[in-house]
């Protein structure tokens, strides 16, 4: 029983499909559209706001020490000083901490082991960062001030430049503590990514070194590695970016200080501490908060910048 | 309009299957003229003409990369999903050509089915399996669909298989079960013709035989074409089969004639196993 | 060039099986070594992980009582609890992802389904990262900007908008990546049967891509659960009860924050309190989540 549908005709399909596809796809489009949107206005509002202070103090800005709110003179050299010196320094000891991890779980962790100890991996990223913060000040600082600073002081006392750079007093808290602190928090996630990289490498390749005698050290050195050097300096990457702009993490342990001293056990400041310390003493409209915004439009550009760089590189060959 | 369809005539067997008898060519379903296809700047097919003859199967066989899969997708104009592919010619079905820009696609794809070589169960249960394409062309009362699914179901060899568990979900069947549930849902919405795409090459021997003997019997209704790599299958399902070979058409006849004296050098090449 | 090597004719010294071995031998150590510090590594990471679940426990579980549950943050030294931190944490997340999980819903739709290659999807693709991992001080700063300031005050509400810009890109990626996973042949079924794109993506690829769209969100929350120099911007943090959506509104993190900093060992106690409920949350819903997509791959 063959029903004779015209081709052209069929009205009341066509007209379901004709009303219920725009509208879908327009409100498709609009949502992406929005995302655009919204981080036009992001960039907009952080620009907007800190324009009095870029007016004020110039290019200047950016390299000034100065942080005096008596005298109304701000400057954006201290807060950027600790948001390079301390993630810089994370990533000094969270990539091969990162790297030993990744190493473990594709090579040589047992296969019944490799699940749960990856899973432990991910939950330490899902910590959030005020817990962070609050382990570092509780547990991590007394540790650093008992031991590890003046380890470090009475090693390096007498060294010419080591000297300096590892002096005291150790309270514990500074710029070296919340480097410490955000290694442990940002070395999660470039494990998981480097491991995901890991793995891309098809097993083939990995086959044929171990084929004419490489050790396990060998193969990865000589095939993991240059097979996913790119995507791995991407990882890296994203983890400076998330380092750059760790709030809580940091600011428990920062010690908030308006000035550089050459120490790194110093008590100093990041971009994101100092916007969220001398936020509540600033009123609306004021020169200060003027400053922090300004602050926060140049912590955006620095991530920014960070993290389209990491993306370049991990896009192509890992979905990230 | 149909033409009668005398039984097959016993006559001699092919690879121990029964042969078609000649007969009289209906007036095609599909006429297809001078089509070419396009993926981007690569040709694909080049002016292709063959008649799909009413209720009856036409097989289309070829080595890989000859356009057949290429072809039966233009006849319900699949490649509309995808930017970069086109088709020039003529597809006349009932005296309009389908593939003209204005012509109506949901229309089209109610009359031209499509089983794919993947079974494909919507997540969903089996009854909405079956319902889903119907609610797209017709408003049928409670009882009515019931009434559909379960004549799909039957003329797709899978009712007694899972009367009892419509309501359960369509991806716990077996990989044939699945398949024949695609050709039930398909069969649902009372296309006039049928395509099938490779229908059986993801599936094991005896499900595979199973969906052989639906086709025989689904032609009494419905006109189809199937796309197989397998011979033996186009000898005993089809009526007629095509030849393909790099985007060309090179020969149509009859499945016996096909597989016993075809006309062309390269499709005997190819029936011998010299190539592909 | 003769066509066979017969024993004798390769170039080169004879094989010195000493050296072979010592080189072996090093090889072997270096290897070891390497092995052994990465293991080292590894444990470590270990340990972090249970210092911290350990602290967390062994401070915050002695503070567990019913009190925390019923009462409102109080002044140091009344007996009082979170109740107002842990409902405002509520409002804010679910109201936050109510707002964000649909807008990244179509956003991820949109690029799986309608922007394949346009340089708009690639520009919506891109900036969606960029906000994923984007400093969430900045988005509290912004959302301070545009809600707080005009409107004349720190409200719920604009806490939960600071949140729903957190949950957008993740529910983006996520719901991406699910789509892209369901095989064309799928989606080509259910258009040989006539069904129009929509209906296609809504009752065919959103129902196939469920179980992994709902773990995006799932980690969406986690995510802003634990969050707090957003809402620092936004709702501030009230020490009374308040569930009024244009006031400021008490959370849990910032309620941590303010506590902890503090110099009374009631209210130091009540962050561990709260700091341990709400990782007990945030790991809860990720391990969930976790377990939800193995299950489905």
């Amino acid at each position: 029983m063959q029903q004779a549908v015209a081709l052209s005709a069929s009205r009341a399909s066509r007209r379901g499909a004709s009303i219920g596809d725009p509208i879908f796809a327009g409100l498709a489009r609009a949502s992406g559209v929005l995302v655009l949107l919204l981080l036009g206005s992001l960039i907009l509002s952080l620009f907007v706001g800190g324009l009095p202070a870029f007016r004020q103090f110039g290019a200047g800005f950016l390299f000034s020490v100065t942080w005096d709110p008596v005298r109304q003179v701000f400057g954006a050299g201290v807060s950027v000083y600790g948001t390079l010196l301390t993630s810089v320094l994370a990533l000094i000891f969270a990539v091969p901490l990162a790297f030993g991890i990744a190493f473990y779980l594709t090579e040589l962790a047992p296969s019944w082991l490799r699940r749960p100890v990856g899973t432990a991996i991910e939950l330490l990223a899902a910590v959030p960062s005020i817990i962070y913060g609050m382990w570092g000040f509780f547990v991590i600082v007394p540790i650093m001030s008992q031991y590890v600073e003046p380890t470090l002081i009475d090693t390096f006392d007498g060294i010419p430049v080591l000297q300096d750079l590892f002096a005291g007093p150790p309270f514990g808290t500074g710029l070296f503590t919340a480097a410490m602190i955000l290694a442990v928090m940002v070395v999660p996630f470039i494990a998981a990514t480097m491991r995901d990289v890991f793995e891309t490498v098809p097993p083939v390749f990995k086959e044929s070194a171990y084929g004419v005698g490489c050790t396990t050290w060998e193969v990865m050195r000589s095939i993991v590695i240059p097979y996913t050097r790119v995507s791995v300096v991407g990882g890296i990457m994203l983890g400076l970016g998330r380092a750059l702009g760790e709030t809580m993490a940091v600011t428990f342990v920062i010690g908030n200080a308006d000035r550089i001293s050459p120490s790194l056990f110093s008590s100093g400041n990041t971009i994101a501490s100092i916007v969220a310390l001398e936020f509540p003493e600033s009123p609306a409209g004021s020169l200060k908060l003027a400053s922090l915004l300004a602050l926060g439009f140049i912590l955006f550009v620095i991530s920014f910048i960070v993290l389209a760089i990491s993306r370049t590189l991990l896009r192509p060959r890992l979905k990230v | 309009m149909s033409t009668t369809m005398s039984a097959q005539q016993g006559s001699a067997s092919f690879g121990g299957v029964q042969a078609r008898s000649e007969e009289a060519i209906n007036e095609p379903r599909i006429a297809i003229r001078n089509l070419d296809f396009y993926y981007g700047s690569n040709r694909a097919l080049k002016g292709v003409n063959l008649d799909l003859p009413d209720k009856q199967v036409t097989g289309m066989i070829g080595p890989s990369g000859c356009g057949k899969s290429t072809l039966l997708r233009v006849l319900n104009r699949m490649y509309d999903l995808y930017p970069g592919q086109r088709a020039t010619g003529e597809v006349m079905m009932d005296g309009e050509n389908i593939i003209a820009p204005d012509a109506d696609l949901n229309a089209l794809r109610a009359r031209v089915g499509m089983v794919f070589q993947k079974p494909t169960p919507f997540p969903m249960t089996i009854y909405d399996n079956i319902a889903f394409g119907v609610k797209l062309h017709e408003r049928l009362s409670k009882s009515a669909m019931d009434e559909r699914v379960e004549w799909s179901l039957t003329r797709g060899a899978l009712w007694e298989e899972v009367k009892d568990r419509l309501n359960t979900s369509a991806m716990g069947l077996s990989g044939g079960q699945q398949q024949r549930l695609c050709i039930a849902r398909t069969i649902a919405v009372r296309p006039e013709v049928i395509l099938l795409d490779e229908p059986t090459s993801a599936l094991d021997p005896i499900s595979t035989l199973k969906i052989e003997e639906l086709i025989d019997e689904l032609k009494h209704d419905f006109t189809i074409a199937i796309v197989t790599h397998n011979m033996q299958q186009a000898a005993r399902c089809a009526d007629q089969v095509a030849f393909f070979y790099l985007g060309e058409m090179v020969e149509v006849s009859p499945a016996v004639q096909m597989f016993t004296a075809p006309r062309e050098r390269r499709t005997q090449e190819y029936i011998t196993g010299r190539f592909g | 060039m003769s066509a066979t090597i017969t024993a004798g004719t390769v170039p080169g010294p004879a094989k010195d099986l000493q050296a072979a071995r010592a080189l072996g031998r090093r090889r072997h150590r270096v290897n070891v070594v390497i092995k052994v510090l990465c293991v080292l590594a590894t444990i470590i990471g270990l340990l972090l992980l249970a210092s911290i679940l350990f602290t967390l426990v062994w401070r915050g579980a002695t503070g567990l009582s019913l009190v925390v549950f019923t009462q409102t943050t109080k002044p140091p030294g009344s007996n009082g609890g979170l109740l107002n931190a842990i409902v405002g944490t509520l409002i804010q997340t679910g109201l936050g992802t109510l707002i964000g999980a649909p807008i990244g819903l179509m956003v991820g739709t949109y690029l799986a389904e309608y922007g394949r290659g346009s340089p708009l999807a690639n520009a919506v693709r891109f900036v969606s990262d960029v906000l994923l991992s984007a400093p969430s001080i900045l988005i509290g700063l912004f959302v301070y900007e545009l809600v707080v300031e005009p409107f004349g005050g720190f409200s719920g509400i604009a806490g939960c908008l600071a949140l729903a810009v957190l949950v957008i890109p993740i529910v983006v990626r996520t719901t991406e990546d699910m789509l892209q996973l369901i095989s064309p042949s799928l989606r080509e079924a259910a258009v040989a049967l006539g069904a129009p794109k929509w209906t296609v993506i809504v009752l065919i690829c959103y129902r196939a891509a469920k179980d992994g769209i709902v773990t995006g969100i799932l980690l969406a929350i986690a995510r802003i659960a634990g969050e707090t120099a957003p809402l620092l911007f936004t709702s501030l943090g009230n020490l009374n009860w308040s569930i009024s959506l244009t006031q400021p509104m008490a959370s849990l993190p910032v309620t941590i924050y303010q506590y902890a900093g503090s110099a009374f060992d009631d209210w130091v106690q009540l962050a561990w309190v709260g700091a341990l409920l709400i990782t007990v949350g945030v790991l809860a819903l990720n391990i969930v989540a976790r377990f939800a997509l193995r299950a489905r791959s």
